[in-house]
Formats: C-alpha cells, structure tokens, sequence
C-alpha cells in the first residue's frame, strides 16, 4: 500500500451540519446507486418490465373477451386499472431495498458517513419513483401497440402519470414501515403479496363492480384501489375525473398521514 | 498526551440485556486500542456508540474532541468504520461502491474515481473493479470494506472484528494493511475475539465481558497477569491420568484443565515447564504429548474472570471453537431483531 491511501489530511475544522444542497447531492448519489443496482441484478428488470407486460397480455387475451365481450373494449377497461395494480406491487421495491440494506450493514455504513440523515431514504424513494415512471410509461407503451387509445391527449396522459406517481409515493410509505419492521427482505414480498393481491383483485381494475356479488361490491366500491383506477381512467379515456382524483389524493394524504409517523417510529426504534 | 477517544461510563440496554455496562475507555492519539472479549461481552455495541449509530443509555464519549451525541455530525467526518454491520453493496462493483462514498462524502466526479482507482489498487483489487463484489471472496470483501471506510482519510479508523471468518493468508494481509494505517497516524480501535490478534496489533488492549472493562493494559502486562502461556501434557497410559492432574496442579498452582487424557495448566513462569518435566520423569510417567503454546482466549478469561469466555449469544452465532461465524451476521445484531 502506498502511503498516499492513506494519508491524513491537514486538520480540518468538520463542519457543523449538512446544507440542505449537499443533502440533495447526497439523495441524487444514492438514487443513482439504486438505478446501478438494476444493471447487476437483471432480475429487478424483470420484475419491472416483464411481470407487467405478462399481466397485459395474459389478462387481455385470456379473459377479455369473456369479461367484457371482446380483447378490444377489455384492454380499455383494464390498462388504467393494471397500472394502479402494477404501481402498488412496484411500491414494495421500496421497502424491500430498504430492508436489503438494513440486513446487509449497508445502512449502517451509510449512517457513519457525514451525510444528510434523511438522504438514504429519500433517494431511495427517488430511485423508486424513476422505475415507478418507467413501469407506468411501459404498461401505456405495450397498451397502445395492442390497440389502447388514450382519450384526453398529452394533458390526460400527463395527468394520469402524476396521479400514479403521487399515489405511489404515498402509498410506498407502507412499504417503509413493513421494510422496517420485518427481518428479512423476503418477508416485505410475502407481504405485499398476501396484501395487495386480494386488494387489486377485490377492486374494479379487472372486472366491473356489477359483474361481482353484491356483498363484494359494497367493498369494491369503496377500496381505494377501485378509486385510483377511476381516476386514472377518466383521465386516459374520458369520463368523469375531478372527483376521484380527489378522493385518490385524500387517500394519499391519508396515507402520508398515517403511516409516515409509523414509519419513522419504527425506523428510530431500529437503528 | 492527546485522547482520540474517551468514553466515560457508557450503558446500553436492550430489552433486558445490558450489552453495556459502564465502560470507559482512553485511546491514545496515533495507537491502536484492542477491545478483546467473546460474543456478547459489548464489543460491537461499544463500537456502534462511539461511531454515532447508537446512543447510549447513560454515560459518555468523545470521538477525536467531539461529543458522540451533540457533535455526530462532526464525529462521523473524522472516522471510518469497518465492520459484520458496515458493509459495502454486494450488487455494486468494487469501483462503484467506493465511487458512491467519495460522492457522499463531497468529493467531485474525477476526484472520487481516481481516490476509487487509488484504492483499489492499494488493496489488490484492481483486477476484481468492476466485478459485483457478491462474487468476492472473504479476504476481497474485508478488503474492499477496508477501503470503503478510507474514503474519506479518516484521522480515527473502528474495526470490529476485520479477521474473523478469514483464513490465515488473508488475515496476515490484513493486519499487515492495519500496520502500514496506524504508520500514517491513524488511531486504530479493533475488536476482536483472538488474543493473537489483539497481542499482534494493539499497543494497549482492555478485555471486556458482559459489558464492563475487567483488564486493561499493554498485551505484555496482559499475558503476565493471566499467564501467557498453556502447558499441555497427556500421559500414554491414561491410567497414569490421576497422577498427571496432581503433578500439573501442584508445579502450577492451580486447577488444571482436563480434556479427556490432555491435561492442561497455566504457565505464569518460566518454571513450570521443567519443574513439569522433572516431576514426570521422576514419577516415571510415560507422555504422548507435552506442549507449550500461547493462552487462548478462554485461558485468559478463566484467569481473569474465574469463568469461561461465555456466549451469550448476543453478538453472533458461534462455531464449536466459540468464534462468530461469518453467517452471523444477521443475528449479530440483537438490537435490531428485538426492536
């Protein structure tokens, strides 16, 4: 070893406390070391770009034509319902990179570092909301080589991507509390699995609320996933939008509200 | 005389563990300081207060002048830490996680590449760059852990356990790394669980057990009080058993240890040994095996303490030889899983 690895530098007075411009520096650094990660680890492209895609055609092609007459008017009906399902199950990224990073000491190693305390998350949440868009922007892409038609243009499409994104963002907070509370990374996924699937399956995204039991509907009805979903087709097709976009951002609220004290409990209680 | 770190009765509970009860701690400025202890005796607790990841319950710690609570901030651009719990990215490369420091630590783009660069280089790792580092070995990953906490040329450098789970190449090279630091002016605190280890590299060592300091002194002053040396002796006929454990008793002073037909004493000095061999041979005891060699850990502990290195369990799952496993790694960290 050189002694030029290891050599002090001239004392320096340390600074006091992070700029809140270094603190966003900091927060795009780990952003990007979580967009790197995909490239070691293709699986997280899989997860990001095939589930979906398989999704959109297993569903279209299998059960269109049975749920709403024909592929066509199926592919309409569900594409804005997909996203808000496949956004959801994005969302557990969050809190299982999250909990990789606890388990594995890279937290741990970060926190040593005279960074910005809040920066590790955030530019996790950062990273994530750049798949997050890149999901959304696929499951639109392949929905209109099928034959989807958006029904607002640019305004509505613009629209709808920033509805999802909130909502993510909010709803990726609960992925935080999980990722914070449970052992292993593993766990978040089971979660999200035995959490969001009867969710989204329980909701309008694939089959109309009047097609369902009418004890189920009472429950569709109000889901917020259901809610969402309206949202998100009003604005790619048409149809009413104002209010259930505003029901989905109380929702988000609510969320934020609810689970962003939980989570920085949890996280002061674990590290 | 200058501290780089002082820590002042330092507590920390977890649950109803008491991983810390009341240590202090006085390192010198430009030494290395040796936390020697088995599992759950509060090394790496101790470690994780004084490198701000963990407050304490009660007490308190200076780290290079600055309060580990008030000042943290400051604290953390002063040191580097190494350890089971601070670890780099498996799914990065090499380049890329010393890359990723630099940035966090204000270094522009250029900078940080060719302080990646230096590093690696200096850590024959250049080779391995740009290879995900989930696909290094043992030796590689400390290594590069190594390099990941000199990012930043701290002036105060933690080690918890940088050699355990490390086969014998790999931790000669190590502790070879750590010397060259220490030459540089860089105070060194190590944990660790092997005696050699601490005797090897520290200039002042404080073996603690079930989170209080219980000696403290240079590895020298260390090994005469607890005796430095085992002498091991096992008869060929195991009839003669009985006479050996009398014999070893009596030259040594104090109980023997038996472990099937090797009889073991301390050997404080440098009498022990013909005094043993006189009085074998005089007994006309016949001996397979008769050997001298360093304490252990455990010898040290049983000297000191009057009981074995016990493993509480806190700090890692053990191996048979009572030393953590490279894999216990998850439950090295109770303070997490209970939280």
């Amino acid at each position: 070893m050189t002694a030029t690895a290891a050599a002090l530098h001239p004392p320096v007075v340390p600074s006091r406390s992070v700029s809140p411009a270094a603190g966003l520096r900091q927060t795009l650094s780990l952003a990007w070391r979580s967009l790197v990660q995909i490239r070691h680890n293709p699986m997280e492209l899989l997860d990001l770009s095939i589930q979906p895609i398989m999704f959109v055609l297993l569903f279209t092609y299998v059960f269109g034509t049975a749920i709403a007459g024909s592929s066509g008017d199926y592919l309409k009906f569900m594409l804005p319902g997909i996203m808000v399902q496949n956004a959801l199950f994005a969302t557990m990224t969050t809190g299982f990179g999250l909990n990789t990073d606890l388990t594995k000491g890279v937290f741990d190693r970060l926190r040593s570092l005279p960074i910005a305390r809040w920066s590790p998350l955030a530019g996790r949440i950062l990273a994530d909301t750049v798949k997050q868009a890149w999901s959304i922007a696929l499951l639109l892409g392949i929905g209109m080589v099928m034959g989807f038609r958006v029904g607002n243009g640019v305004l509505g499409v613009l629209g709808a991507f920033a509805l999802l994104l909130v909502f993510s963002l909010a709803t990726s907070w609960i992925s935080v509390l999980v990722g914070l509370l449970v052992s292993e990374p593993e766990k978040v996924q089971i979660f999200g699995f035995m959490v969001i699937f009867p969710l989204t399956f329980t909701s309008n995204v694939f089959v109309p609320t009047d097609k369902m039991p009418g004890w189920l509907q009472t429950w569709v009805e109000v889901n917020p996933v259901t809610i969402v979903a309206d949202a998100v087709r009003g604005l790619l097709l048409s149809g009413p939008v104002a209010w259930p976009v505003i029901q989905s951002l109380l929702w988000a609220a609510a969320i934020v509200v609810l689970f962003v004290p939980l989570s920085l409990r949890a996280f002061t209680r674990r590290v | 005389m200058s501290y780089a770190i002082q820590a002042d009765g330092l507590v920390k509970r977890f649950g109803a563990t008491t991983a810390l009860a009341g240590v202090d701690l006085a390192v010198q400025t430009g030494t290395v300081f040796g936390l020697l202890g088995p599992n759950g005796a509060g090394k790496t607790t101790a470690v994780r207060v004084l490198a701000t990841l963990l407050r304490p319950d009660a007490g308190s710690a200076r780290v290079g002048g600055y309060d580990v609570l008030r000042d943290a901030h400051q604290v953390r651009q002063l040191i580097g830490l190494t350890g089971q719990y601070a670890s780099v990215d498996e799914t990065l490369t090499g380049t890329e996680n010393l890359l990723l420091i630099g940035r966090l630590l204000g270094l522009p783009k250029a900078a940080a590449k060719a302080r990646a660069r230096e590093l690696l280089a200096d850590f024959h790792l250049s080779d391995a760059a740009d290879r995900a580092t989930k696909t290094y070995s043992g030796g590689m990953r400390r290594r590069l852990d190594l390099a990941a906490s000199l990012v930043g040329r701290p002036q105060l450098l933690f080690l918890d356990e940088p050699t355990t789970g490390l086969d014998p190449r790999s931790r000669n090279e190590l502790w070879g790394i750590v010397r060259e630091l220490v030459g540089t002016g860089v105070t060194v605190l190590l944990t660790t669980q092997y005696l050699d280890e601490a005797d090897q590299l520290a200039d002042e060592i404080a073996v603690v057990d079930h989170g209080r300091v219980i000696a403290q002194g240079a590895p020298e002053e260390l090994k005469l009080k607890t005796g430095g040396q085992a002498l091991t002796v096992r008869p060929a006929d195991p009839a003669d058993l009985g006479t050996v454990i009398s014999i070893m008793a009596e030259v040594a002073g104090a109980e023997p240890e038996i472990n099937q037909t090797a009889v073991t004493v301390p050997a404080i000095d440098d009498a022990v040994l013909p005094a043993a061999v006189r009085r074998l041979d005089r007994a006309q005891i016949r001996v397979a095996e008769l050997s001298l060699r360093g304490s252990t850990l455990d010898e040290v502990f049983l000297t000191l303490t009057g009981h074995r290195a016990e493993d509480d369990n806190d700090e890692g799952t053990s191996t048979d030889d009572g030393r953590v496993s490279e894999n216990g790694r998850h439950a090295a960290r109770p303070e997490r899983t209970s939280a």
